[in-house]
């Protein structure tokens, strides 16, 4: 027996998608394995912790608790869409700079939220940016150094977008 | 350091450390990280290729029941299911888990319950199909019959008569229990002015990293061997003993380790995924999956945390003078004992603090009951004693009424290296150094005096100051010095890595067992790497060797990696130095002693410019062997095979455990609360932490371990319990419940380092992986504790959830 499929139609990264999926399948499960985008991680399946954050037209959502039919028609953000042209993205240089990551696990999910963050807020304070973040959980860094990264990002951006040098 | 010139017995020779270095002591941005940053992490779920087939496992909802029945029919019918494993079946698939507790035959573990479920989340069955959510449609189709039988979950109910059994065979829920006397305990207590008792409560957490643990198997027929990847490689000395539960010779099994999303203990030695994977792939004869899912990782880990009763006396004089401790522990282990008391062993390394204790008493008793087992959360055990003690001392200065922090300094360990009562030895320090410092950056003086103006206007502010220590690099006997006639008492805890210079001077260091965990080997081995051959750390290429034809290794834990790490480049290095002084002096024409290193090649002393690059070695040793004399092979490469540096063997009537945890760490932290009487919430107003873990290899690195385990022990302090009820129901058993500190808990710290290098290691080092989860929970005690003393309220429970402050005010006489 064919498993029941809806056709689903949307952009990740830029790039146009049609795809047929199960209407039970998750939007992260999709992205991860029929897309081949792995860079999306999945923490605790039940929208808690934040690992699996992506964009959705522009808003974070938790992938692990939507479903892809949901995604029909939206364009979708993930971490591997961040750095343009061998480039790192400067939120994900300063994570760097930083030491804004341990184990890595949390941290695309935790730069798509800094990526909204800073669209929202281009020039937020180190409160507003853990305000911000607790949407979002880290096991290994206490959230001081992700703190410190997106503001120095927020600075480099601000910076590039007046055509100042960073 | 006079003292540590002298000739300890087993001491290593006393080093003399290069005042300079280039890279050691770099905050480098870590070599690890763009991979991540670019979501191309190849962690073990980004590593499951198309054809691969999902395990996903029943677990009991019943926390003591005897498994009848198991229908699999409908289950195996469904679609795209490929086997269904029972736990009978399993037990015959599959001898039991590898085990290093006493007894192991009497409280015997599987990676499947076969006749007796024993805490809820056990595994029952499990399911193999086309994928993840075929296999969990079809868990949903097996009926099992479960008798159930009346749990226990108070480790105190289960060490009475008349509990109910959670192993028959060893017909008691104790399965150790012994009590040491080292030093003399009597008369330090009867010489003593006072006694300071009291009664602690350490419930359970654990490590919970954001990654499950996960493995993928493959086994091949055609030669009866295993691979498999998994998160959670390590002990490679060890894995003889997985690859006996799956019943092949060890050399037919490959377990190759794959980047962890991060593990704080969680992953050590976590057999059981890899052991679920592999029975499923032999019997499908196909490539298999098991990832753990949270519900998994929660209720069916392994790898809970210490939760313990202590009843503990502490022998004072009463101008502050600590003279003895005794410390009645009953550790509730849970199902299972998979490392023994090991964590006690942890515990026994630092048991007096940085104090000078005389003697310590110390009666340990293992439960069982039925919850999930315990394993290892960064500390092993020896962050419970920290916060212990710590609760002690600041007891005893409450009740005799002495500045808290006097009596810590009139304490102090001063002379090094010093051997406490147990027998271990602490290896260098400065206490009084790393408390002046740490109360210069918590500004105490000011927070003092903000204390007093802000008690007039009915605020409740607290100020911890606690001093604690961080043992580093444990050595084996840990395991064993608790029997008189161990077992297996071994003594290897090594840990290698092989260095290759490529024929254009390339450096590759291959490491073994030693997993990326979030902590940073491969920047660390980079950094120590290009300190000796002056490249640039980036340069170096690391690669994570598997198990199969890999060299004796242990991994991460106890806070071991870097020391010994550093030890292993250090040989290694030395080795190719030799043979590429030799290839450089036949070169140069001029003998070997002729020749000094410098700045990336051996160069003729006194005539700096003839000299041959490591590059320029190299390449004539890759590929012109007949330049150089006979017995000279080709290409340039070495290993080596680093052992624990410093361990001495326990006397036979264990009154002296010998040295096993030698490089011993120091910290202070000041946190500053402010508590709501009211809701009974603790929010943070201030914290500042000093560690000193000898050399720093890259501070910044350090300093992030610092905060993340500070945040860590904040939820342990504050707000993370699994919760078992009576009935053995776990009630915290997903985030919603678990309760990970965010952003919004965790306070910005200032942080500071004090540098004492161990006179033992390599540069100096000594680990520092687990300090901050080792230090924070007593410290946040102490600053509640502080902040409520004037209501004449002591918390003695963690974590001090809202309902426990609140209950401990009512208690006190204060209405809430």
């Amino acid at each position: 027996m064919a498993p029941d499929t809806r056709t689903i139609s949307l952009t990740v990264n830029g790039q146009p998608h049609v795809a047929q999926v199960e209407p039970r399948r998750l939007l992260v499960d999709f992205l991860r394995e029929d897309l081949g985008l792995p860079g999306t991680h999945i923490g605790c399946e039940h929208g808690v912790c934040g690992t699996c954050t992506v964009l959705l037209n522009g808003a974070s959502i938790r992938s692990c608790i939507t479903l892809a039919v949901q995604a029909d028609g939206a364009s979708i953000d993930t971490v591997e869409g961040l750095a343009q042209g061998g480039e790192l993205h400067p939120l994900q240089d300063e994570f760097s700079e930083k030491q804004g990551l341990q184990c890595g696990f949390c941290t695309p999910g935790m730069l798509m939220r800094a990526r909204e963050i800073l669209a929202e807020n281009p020039d937020p304070s180190p409160g507003q940016v853990r305000e911000a973040i607790a949407s979002n959980l880290c096991r290994c860094t206490g959230y001081q150094f992700i703190t410190e990264a997106v503001i120095s990002a927020a600075a480099r951006m601000r910076a590039s977008k007046e055509g100042v040098a960073p | 350091m006079t003292a540590a010139n002298q000739a300890t017995p087993g001491a290593p020779p006393v080093r003399d450390h290069s005042a300079s270095r280039r890279w050691v002591g770099q905050s480098i941005r870590r070599v690890e990280d763009p991979k991540f940053l670019l979501g191309r992490g190849g962690y073990i779920a980004d590593r499951i290729t198309p054809g691969t087939l999902h395990a996903a496992v029943l677990r009991s909802p019943f926390a003591h029941a005897r498994i009848g029945r198991i229908e699999t029919a409908a289950a195996l019918a469904a679609p795209g299911v490929h086997a269904v494993i029972t736990g009978r079946e399993a037990a015959e698939l599959c001898d039991p888990m590898p085990d290093f507790g006493p007894d192991p035959a009497k409280h015997t573990w599987r990676c499947l319950a076969a006749e007796k479920v024993r805490y809820v989340g056990e595994g029952v069955a499990v399911v193999v199909a086309d994928s993840r959510y075929l296999a969990e449609d079809a868990l949903e189709l097996i009926e099992v019959e479960y008798e159930p039988l009346p749990p226990v979950t108070d480790p105190e109910r289960a060490l009475a008569a008349g509990s109910p059994l959670v192993h028959e065979a060893l017909e008691s829920n104790c399965a150790y229990e012994r009590s040491f006397d080292f030093g003399d305990v009597e008369r330090d207590f009867a010489e003593a002015d006072v006694v300071i008792r009291d009664r602690l409560r350490w419930h359970r957490s654990g490590g919970q990293p954001l990654e499950t643990v996960g493995a993928i198997a493959e086994y091949d027929q055609g030669t009866g061997s295993f691979t498999i990847d998994t998160n959670t490689l390590s002990f490679t000395s060890y894995l003889f003993m997985a690859a006996g539960t799956l019943k092949v010779p060890v050399n037919k099994l490959d377990i190759r380790p794959v980047p962890a999303g991060g593990s704080f203990g969680s992953k050590l030695f976590a057999n059981k995924p890899a052991v679920i994977a592999g029975m499923c792939a032999r019997k499908t004869g196909r490539r298999v999956a098991y990832l753990e899912d949270r519900s998994d990782n929660i209720a069916n880990c392994d790898h809970h945390g210490s939760d313990r009763v202590y009843d503990v006396e502490l022998a004072m004089m009463r101008d502050g003078t600590m003279r003895g401790l005794k410390i009645d522990v009953v550790d509730d282990y849970g199902a299972y004992i998979q490392f023994g008391v090991g964590h006690h062993g942890n515990a026994l390394a630092q048991v007096v603090g940085p104090y000078t204790i005389g003697s310590v008493r110390y009666r340990v008793r293992a439960a069982l009951t039925n919850k999930n087992q315990q394993g290892a959360y960064r500390g092993f055990g020896s962050e419970v004693n920290n916060w212990m003690l710590e609760q002690m001392v600041d007891k005893a200065a409450r009740e005799l009424g002495l500045d808290p922090v006097a009596v810590r300094r009139m304490n102090f360990i001063r002379d090094f290296p010093h051997f406490i009562p147990t027998g271990n030895v602490y290896d260098s320090g400065d206490y009084e150094r790393v408390l002046d410092h740490a109360l210069e950056l918590a500004r105490y003086d000011h927070w003092r005096d903000e204390q007093r103006r802000l008690r007039e206007q009915g605020r409740h502010i607290g100020i911890g100051v606690i001093t604690a220590q961080e043992r580093s690099v444990f050595s084996a006997t840990e395991f064993w010095f608790w029997f008189d006639e161990p077992g297996a008492p071994v003594t290897s805890t090594p840990e290698s890595v092989s260095l290759k210079v490529d024929a254009t001077g390339g450096i590759t260091a291959v490491l073994y067992s030693c997993a990326f965990w979030g902590n940073s080997p491969e920047t660390m081995v980079a950094q120590l790497v290009a300190e000796e051959f002056d490249c640039s750390p980036y340069d170096v290429s690391i690669v994570y060797h598997g198990s199969r034809d890999g060299l004796p290794a242990t991994g991460p834990g106890g806070s071991r990696t870097t020391v010994m790490l550093a030890g292993a480049v250090e040989g290694a290095s030395a080795k190719i130095k030799e043979k590429a002084r030799r290839a450089a002096a036949h070169l140069l024409e001029i003998g070997p002693d002729d020749l000094e290193w410098s700045d990336g090649g051996f160069r003729v002393r006194g005539d700096p410019e003839r000299k041959k690059t490591l590059g320029e070695i190299a390449i004539m040793l890759h590929l012109f062997k007949h330049s150089f004399p006979e017995d000279m092979e080709s290409g340039l490469d070495a290993s080596k095979v680093f052992d624990h540096p410093y361990t001495t063997m326990p006397s036979a009537d264990r009154k002296d455990l010998g040295v096993f945890y030698p490089f011993v760490g120091h910290a202070c932290h000041v946190p500053v609360v402010e508590v709501d009487i009211e809701t009974g919430a603790v929010t943070f107003l201030n914290y500042a932490a000093v560690h000193d873990c000898g050399t720093l290899v890259n501070p910044r690195s350090l300093a992030g371990h610092i905060v993340g385990g500070t945040a860590q022990g904040i939820g342990t302090a504050l707000y993370e319990e699994f919760v078992y009820d009576d009935d053995g129901q776990l009630l915290s058993s997903s985030f919603m419940d678990y309760l990970i500190p965010t952003a919004m808990e965790v306070p910005e710290l200032t942080i500071g380092h004090v540098e004492t290098p161990s006179p033992y290691t390599p540069h100096g080092i000594k680990g520092g992986g687990e300090g901050g989860r080792m230090m924070a929970p007593a410290a946040i005690n102490a600053a509640v504790n502080d902040a409520l003393a004037p209501l004449g309220v002591r918390l003695t429970e963690l974590p001090m959830t809202p309902e426990r402050i609140l209950a401990a005010l009512r208690a006190a006489g204060h209405a809430g």
